[in-house]
């Protein structure tokens, strides 16, 4: 499913709803997200995961076609982790396949 | 700076903001929202949100695991986990810069 998919479906559900506003909702809930996690924040929706960032310390790499060292500088990674009934839905339809 | 947790209630509070419709509408659409993601990847599709991020599913195989107190062997059955890739514009956009010349893997 792709982001134009997941509109779709917001607006088949909610009729008085115009396509357009079904697409600022999804896209303000994820630009939230993404908000937070820029200021370092945590964001937790229980029963489907948390985002949270994680900070990578800076590290020589290596060119792996060259073998060639490279400096990589520290930085921040975005990390999601499933929460707990999201990894159980996971795996109820699977049981059931 | 003290690290603040974003739960649902800002979610449907930006929501409510920035689309102006009603709390209670706002809240349910957000739930929706969720619902849709998560109704997909439990029938095993991956989603796609552009300049977000792909939550995939993937298939985990059987294997042997220990119970890392005992020592004791347990096997892991298999079973499906879901993954989160970032896009390269929130990589961009959690290291401060704005994003907004980045290629959207």
């Amino acid at each position: 499913m792709i982001k134009s998919e997941l509109v779709q479906k917001i607006a088949d559900q909610y009729p008085e709803l115009y396509q357009r506003d079904a697409e600022n909702v999804v896209n303000a809930i994820l630009e939230e997200i993404v908000d937070a996690l820029a200021r370092g924040d945590r964001v937790e929706i229980r029963g489907f995961g948390a985002f949270s960032v994680k900070k990578r310390d800076a590290r020589l790499g290596r060119n792996p076609r060259t073998g060639e060292h490279v400096a990589v500088a520290e930085k921040v990674v975005p990390v999601f982790k499933a929460g707990k009934e999201m990894r159980f839905r996971l795996n109820m339809e699977a049981a059931n396949t | 700076m003290a690290q603040k947790t974003v739960t649902r209630a800002e979610l449907s509070e930006a929501v409510y903001q920035r689309i102006g419709l009603s709390r209670s509408e706002s809240a349910a659409l957000v739930e929706l929202v969720l619902n849709e993601i998560s109704e997909s990847l439990s029938i095993g599709n991956s989603v796609k949100l552009s300049s977000f991020g792909s939550f995939l599913v993937r298939d985990k195989g059987q294997r042997v695991g220990r119970n890392p107190k005992t020592g004791v062997e347990v096997p892991i059955e298999p079973r499906r986990v879901m993954v989160f890739k970032p896009s390269n514009i929130m990589k961009a956009r959690v290291n401060g810069l704005d994003g907004s010349g980045v290629a959207d893997d």
